[in-house]
Parts: structure tokens; sequence; C-alpha cells
């Protein structure tokens, strides 16, 4: 009996050590920038993500890229926390006084959680510049809001299922049934009738409220997808981040199509996926932050929103998958100018 | 479970300090394989965790721990596994928060009331899984857990603009209509810190004397007891084992829906989507790691806390924060394997020791048999 004991603690530890030497290997070459090129001034930028942090290939990964554009013109020291599961306002608020009073300048917080603790931070870093992505309801002389039109992209690559549907019948799949994704399903639902004025539409959200397991769930991703196939509907579009990519995997199964989202997705998918993923609503966060941390360093940045939509081309669709878009860009680029010039004003709700 | 004869007390802190010691010592393992030093991780982790604002942080989060522990506990002394805390609390702090946000009560009664609802809510969402319990035999196990999806679909479906919630200006955010000044309770404030400790935290201090003398000085917490240990004995004892059932799920169900009141009342005033979730499943592990005792459990509390604190330094660092995840782990594994070898030992030095009295006793009587 104590010897059986022995062995499951060595085992346990055994395995705790393989899991964590997994764990570890990737997320250390944060700190950046081309060091030797004097002639470069270095920028300090904190960037604080919510739950998720880099990796999730969408959202978060693209305000990285952001960064990764601005190494071109200036030696960045680039500092990125994450959150903690489970954590409170207080805990985002000790972060971003952390990385502002570490000397970031400027400090973007990725995400609209960090709405109540930026509101008590900026005040006491007046010199500090705050960025703040997809949340308008921080106020303060040194605090960007960076906004994006989601609904606009949304609205166009609705009606390019509409388009490219044969059955009559299309699919969205959100992540979590927040104001946010609601935003996208919106512009999405107008864009499809619009182009298409009885196309039937199969809505699903995979979890909801507080549960935000549904961002990052591939696996239920998938099943929903594979539900909406099996229903009839023949393009399905996602707002649902990770989860995201069953739907592809469902796609590349069942042949039928699908459109990505926040960045272009045709890009990272497996060969198999990219014949079926006809385009994705481009929300370049890469862009905001990009011209946030330029601006800060020449001094032009404004505080308040800034409101990326097509017309700043903050966002777009893409066009990467030639083949299977043929055919759907003449009404899209036809909307995109209506909406651009105010003529379709798209729905938000 | 069994208290120990040879001084309980000596081997449990013991025990705990090995454990502490095993964990570092594995921590330190896997910070040497993945290219850092592990005495200075250390220190930056102490000397981050002891600035002002992180002790604040640490107590503040150590209260709700503390209670989601607590409320864990009072099943696992009964011999029930509560696993629906999470869902109590969710259910309970969302309801809570909308009946706050709804009336402006005069200051003491409308505090007061929102902490009655929380407890009310969550002891009735438990209390469905002791009555199926005691009427269907359904175990509690899968039922606390179905609950929890349901409360998370309830919440879902409470926490729209139709319903229970407001959507901010501007904000992506939605949540419950704020709770007026008379319902808050201030914050304590610390020395050199930015941040206050949760008024509220003083709740948790009392809700754990509560379940002290619950549990050690009263007929209910000895009925507890007693069926936690054998049921069937004390049914023998005259115990209703079905009542204590009910009864104790319905507490450790309103001690649940007690966990997210710190937060709510010192801190964010309304129930919205960044509201924590997962804190009933942290709890079970620090009940776990507290022996189910209302002081080990504060340490447990304390130490998870200012784990989960200190962590945040890390990734400044440059070092992945889900190290701490490790420790966190290699404490609670080794405190339950340490336990079991140090109540073994305590058990075999007390068989020893009544050994040899009867060995000296016998050996007594046969001389005087002799005589």
């Amino acid at each position: 009996m104590r010897r059986g004991l022995k062995t499951t603690l060595v085992m346990l530890t055994g395995a705790a050590l393989t899991l964590s030497a997994g764990a570890c290997g990737g997320k250390k070459a944060t700190t950046g920038g081309d060091s030797g090129e004097g002639a470069k001034k270095t920028v300090k930028v904190g960037l604080a993500y919510d739950i998720g942090g880099r990796g999730d290939k969408s959202f978060n990964d693209a305000a990285f890229a952001g960064l990764d554009r601005v190494k071109q013109n200036l030696n960045l020291e680039i500092k990125d926390i994450e959150a903690t599961k489970n954590e409170t306002d207080n805990d985002k608020i000790q972060r971003l006084d952390l990385l502002a009073k570490s000397g970031y300048n400027p400090v973007i917080a990725v995400g609209f959680a960090y709405a109540g603790a930026l509101g008590k931070v900026a005040p006491k870093h007046p010199n500090t510049k705050f960025g703040i992505v997809d949340d308008g309801s921080v106020e303060g002389p040194n605090v960007t809001n960076l906004l994006f039109a989601e609904e606009q992209g949304s609205y166009l690559v609705g009606a390019a299922a509409a388009q490219k549907s044969e059955s009559g019948k299309i699919g969205f799949i959100g992540g979590v049934d927040t104001p946010l994704i609601k935003k996208f399903e919106a512009g999405y639902v107008a864009g499809a009738k619009k182009a298409k004025p009885d196309i039937k539409i199969d809505v699903k959200y995979i979890s909801r409220g507080t549960d935000f397991s549904g961002f990052t769930d591939p696996a239920k991703g998938k099943t929903i997808a594979q539900g909406q196939y099996d229903g009839g509907a023949d393009v399905i579009y996602h707002a649902a981040g990770l989860s995201g990519l069953g739907l592809f995997q469902a796609a590349a199964a069942e042949k039928k199509f699908a459109i990505g989202v926040d960045s272009d997705q045709y890009q990272n998918a497996e060969a198999d996926q990219k014949p079926y993923i006809i385009t994705s609503m481009l929300k370049r966060v890469d862009t905001a932050v990009y011209n946030f941390v330029e601006d800060t360093n020449k001094g032009t940045v404004k505080a308040g929103p800034v409101i990326f939509d097509l017309k700043n081309q903050g966002i777009d669709y893409s066009k990467a998958n030639t083949e299977a878009i043929a055919g759907l860009q003449a009404k899209m680029d036809e909307y995109k100018q209506e909406i651009i010039d105010g003529k379709i004003t798209v729905p938000t709700k | 479970m069994k208290t120990l004869r040879t001084s309980p007390l000596a081997l449990t802190v013991i025990a705990a300090v090995i454990a502490l010691v095993f964990s570092v010592i594995i921590t330190s393992v896997v910070l040497s394989i993945s290219g850092f030093n592990p005495p200075s991780v250390f220190q930056a982790m102490i000397d981050f965790g002891l600035e002002p604002d992180s002790v604040v942080n640490t107590l503040n989060r150590s209260s709700t721990y503390y209670l989601a522990a607590i409320a864990v506990a009072i099943g696992f002394r009964m011999n029930l596994f509560n696993i629906g805390v999470d869902g109590q609390y969710r259910l309970g702090a969302m309801l809570a928060a909308a009946v706050g946000g709804a009336f402006a009560l005069p200051p003491v009664i409308h505090q007061v009331v929102i902490i009655l609802v929380a407890m009310a809510v969550g002891g009735m969402w438990a209390g469905i899984a002791g009555l199926l319990k005691v009427t269907r035999g359904v175990s509690e196990v899968i039922s606390t857990i179905m609950l929890n999806f349901i409360a998370t679909g309830i919440v879902a479906f409470l926490l729209h603009e139709d319903r229970l919630a407001t959507q901010v200006a501007g904000s992506n955010n939605i949540g419950t209509e704020p709770i007026a000044s008379s319902g808050r309770v201030p914050g304590i404030p610390y020395p050199g810190a930015g941040l206050e400790i949760y008024g509220l935290v003083l709740l948790a201090v009392a809700v754990g004397v509560g379940f002290h003398v619950m549990i050690n000085r009263t007929r209910f917490g000895f009925d507890l007891r007693a069926t936690g240990l054998s049921s069937s004995a004390a049914v023998a004892g005259g115990v209703d084992a079905r009542r204590m059932v009910v009864a104790a799920m319905l507490i450790s169900g309103m001690a649940a829906g007690l966990i997210g009141m710190p937060q709510l009342l010192g801190s964010s005033y309304s129930y919205g989507l960044d509201f924590p979730g997962g804190l009933g499943f942290i709890g079970i592990g620090i009940a776990l790691l507290g022996r189910n005792n209302p002081v080990g459990i504060a340490f447990a509390a304390l130490l998870w806390a200012f784990l989960d604190q200190s962590s945040q330094i890390l990734e400044f660092n440059e070092i992945p924060k889900e190290i701490v995840a490790i420790t966190q782990a290699a404490v609670l594994l080794s405190v339950v394997v340490v336990y079991e070898i140090v109540r073994r030992l305590g058990l075999r030095w007390q068989q020893q020791a009544v050994a040899a009295e009867l060995a000296a006793g016998s050996a007594k009587r046969s001389k005087e048999v002799a005589a």
C-alpha cells in the first residue's frame, strides 16, 4: 500500500513536469524591437489583454500584429500581459497601473472589459496615453477609444453569403450573445436580406450571458456548424473567435461554404479548408493599434473615439479567395460605396 | 478525515509545511528546466505580492475564495459534494444585484436586503439538489452540475436589455442597474495602497466564525458531522438523515450566495458580463487544502489568492504565469498525499503507544499474579 502511494507520487511529479515543460515553451520572446539600430527611437508599449491573450488567431493576435508593423519605423519594447481567470476590476486596475508606472506609454487595453478599470487608472497617469479597443464609454483627456463598425463589414459578407447560397438558407454562428457580437449578427442579417429578400437565416450562439466559453470552443463550433449545414444552410459566417476554426472543419467535411472574421482567415486555414472560405470580414485591430502607436509617437494622437469603418478601411472584406468570391464582388462593392456615401445605414441591433 | 489523536495540530502543521516545501521544489524544477532562475522568480513574486496594492487585492480575492470554500466545506462535512456552488453563487449574485439596483432603500436595510436575497437564492438553488436527493435519490454531484448549467442559462436569459439588464452608452458591456450609494459597502483603506479592502471581508470572517460555532458547538453541527462520518450510525442514533441532507444543502447554498457580495457591494455595484465566474470550483480546491476546517481554509484561501496575485508579475518579467497554476496544483496534490502519509504515521505511532501501554499493563498484571 505504501509502495503504491510512492509510485503514485513519482508518477504525479513526472506528469506535472512533462505538462509544464510543454506549457512553458511558447511565450518567451515578447520583447522585440530591432536592437542595434540606434537611429530609431525606442518606444515602450504596454498591451493588456482580456482572458485568452495572444494565440487566439483573431482579435488579440491582430492587436499584436499591429505592433509588429510599427517595428519597421520604431524600436519597440513591448510588454503584453493577459488577464487571469476569475479576476475582478481591481486586478485590471493594478495591471494598467503597473504598465503606466513602469514607463510604458502608450498603454493599450484590448477589450471592453477594461472600461471600468481604465476609468480609474487614466486620471492617475495624465502623461500616459491610453487606448482601449471596443469601448466608447470611458472618457478622459488621455484616453483614445478605438471603435469599429463591425456591422458594416458583416453587412457586406451577409450580401456575399446570400448571393452564394443555392439553397436559400444561410447560417450565423456567434461565440457569445454579447451586445458586441449582436452587432455582427445584425449587419449580416441586414446585408443578406438586402441582397436576397427571401433568404432564410439560421442564427445560433455557442454560449450565452456570462459564459464566455463560446469564444474558445472549436468542438462546439463544429457541431453547431454541422447542424446548420444539415438543416439546409450552405454558407455560414462566424463571429466566434477560436471556435470558428470548428466551422472551417465542418465546411471542409461537408464541402459547403464558410466566412471568416476579424483577420483574413483564408490565409491561416488548412489547405483542405481554403477552397470553402469565401471571404473574411476584416476588423483591422492591427491598423487601429498601429495608427494609435504611431500617432502617440508623433504627438498627434487625439483623445476620444476613433471609429474604424469601411470609409477609412478599418473595416473591410478579404478578396484572397479569388475563385470563391468571383461574381459576388460587384454587389458587395456597390453596397460598400453606398454605406460609405451614407445611402445605406446598417443596423447595429 | 478522522482527527488524529496524537497531537493533531502539530501533525497538521507539519503536513502543510511539507506540502508547501514539496510544491516549491516542483516549481523550482519546472522553472529550472524552462531556463529561469527559481530564487529570483520567487523573490520577484514575493516582492510584488507584498506591495500595498497587491496585499489589498490578495485580501479581497481571498475573501471570495474563503466564502466559496466554506460553502463547499459545509457539504463536505456531511459527505455531500456540492459542485453547484458556482451556479448558486452566480445566480445569487445576479438576482441580488438586480434587486439591489431596482430599489433605493435606506442604508443598512439596503445592504441587508441585497445580502438576504443572495443567500435566499443560493440556498434555494442548492436546496433543489437536496430535495432531489432525499425524495428521488438523485446524486447531488449530478444534480448540482446540471443546476450549474441551468443557472448559466437563467443568468444569460435575464441579463438582457428587455429584462434585468441595461447597456451603458458606448460600452459593449451589459449589466444590471448599478446599486445606489445607499446599498454600497465602503472599503477599508490600507496604508500606501491606491485600492481599498472590501468592507465585506469582515463578512467572510463572520461566516468563518459562524461555521466553526455551528459545526463544533451546536446540536445541528454534531448531527451533521455524525451523518458525515456514518449516516447509518447517525440514523440509529436518532438523526433524521433526510432532513439533514436538505438542511446542509440549504446552508451550503446560502453561503455560496454570499460569495459575490464583497465584490458586488464593494466595487462593481452591478452584475455584468465581466463579473468573475468559476469561483465555486476554486472553492472546492481550497476546501480540500484547508481540510474543511475554518482556520485551515483561511490559510488556504490566503495562499491561493497570494499565488494568483503574485503571478501577475511573472508575465511582466517574461515568465509564463502558468507556472503558478503548477505550484497551486502541486500544493493541492502534495497536501492530499502528505496528509495521508502523516495520518498513517500518526496512526502507527498511536498504535505503538497503545501497544506499549498495554504491554506495560499486562506485564504489571502478570507480575501481580505471580506475586
